[in-house]
């Protein structure tokens, strides 16, 4: 279960941010995670609900914005979504490409209360 | 769910943008550095369980005798692992992660103070069984290895793209199997290097030994 080690580090930046700004609750969090980044986002509601218990974060709501994984095909350039089971490039048919998303794993913003 | 308080201000929105396992990173640069102070290269090797990472570790140190090799073994619980290596004699480290899927930079700054650092060549890092997980952690090391053994599918790629995408060089364990099942070699190495053009991918059993020069000299050729 490595969402509880992500939560953890999430609970240490928004507790950190929160301070900076001269807050005195954190009402929403709001994480950006792509799909190749394999967490599960009921996963680090719960461990979040238990260990920002007592904290500036507690009762916060997270909200994850799923970023599809992308790729930029290699042969012709173009930008596209893979299929489950087809990674071609539908306008040249090359198989796979750099990955341009997916790999997202950040707090963008968080809700405050000053 | 807490109790809701009475809220007496708007709630204001703060920037923050800042990536979530920075913790993990600062410590695994800190492991890159101690390993580059120390001259020793540090290959992480990432499979599913059963995909035969302790078995391939055995046949490494086998034909690598000319070379000083020490071993991390990560592993949710046991000694077992470890207890293989151990009888080669090369220096091995057990590291039980307590129902955690992968190893992360911490674990590894803890296990390698077991290790005698200044006299090893290579330092082999067998994590936790998972695709999944694992990837996630950076430890420090100088390589990722993929292992995945001919029973587990050439599609596998589709089902867990992270890892393909993250590892140096991927290694087909148990080529003795290939016919038997339906592993076809070839699409498996069209879909690695769709997602992942840099990474070989060698085909081996330890088994029967064939093979394993290629995953050996691809070692070698890194130290």
């Amino acid at each position: 279960m490595h969402e509880l080690a992500v939560t953890e580090d999430l609970l240490r930046i928004i507790t950190d941010h929160a301070e900076r700004g001269a807050a005195t609750r954190v009402t929403d969090i709001y994480l950006v995670i792509g799909e190749l980044s394999s967490f599960v986002d009921d996963s680090i509601q719960f461990y979040f609900d238990t260990l920002s218990s007592g904290t500036i974060a507690e009762g916060a709501q997270l909200h994850f914005e799923r970023i599809k994984t992308r790729f930029r095909c290699r042969a012709c350039g173009e930008e596209f979504e893979p299929q489950e089971r087809d990674w071609r490039c539908p306008s040249c048919q090359a198989l796979g490409g750099d990955v341009i998303a997916g790999k997202e794993f950040y707090v963008e913003t968080i809700d405050v209360i000053s | 769910m807490s109790t809701s308080e009475k809220v007496s201000s708007t709630p204001r929105r703060v920037p923050v943008v800042e990536t979530l396992l920075t913790a993990n990173e600062e410590v695994a640069a800190d492991n890159r550095a101690q390993f580059a102070a120390h001259h020793v290269k540090v290959i992480n090797i990432m499979a599913s369980p059963g995909a035969g990472k302790t078995t391939l570790l055995l046949s490494t140190i086998a034909a690598m005798a000319e070379h000083n090799i020490g071993v991390i073994e990560g592993d949710v619980a046991s000694q077992v692992d470890a207890d293989k290596i151990a009888t080669t004699g090369v220096p091995v480290v057990q590291i039980n992660t307590g129902g955690a899927c992968h190893l992360d930079a911490p674990m590894i700054r803890h296990g390698v103070e077991a290790l005698p650092l200044d006299e090893l060549d290579v330092v082999f890092i067998e994590n936790v069984g998972n695709l999944i997980c694992p990837v996630s952690f950076d430890l420090g090391q100088s390589y990722n290895i993929g292992l995945i053994s001919v029973p587990e599918g050439h599609d596998k790629p589709y089902k867990y793209p992270g890892i393909f995408e993250a590892v140096d060089l991927v290694v087909v364990t148990k080529s003795d199997l290939l016919p038997y099942l339906d592993f076809e070699v070839d699409t498996f190495r069209e879909l690695v290097h769709g997602l992942n053009p840099r990474a070989q991918v060698l085909v081996l059993s330890a088994k029967t030994g064939e093979g394993v020069d290629a995953w050996v000299n691809w070692v070698r050729e890194r130290l």
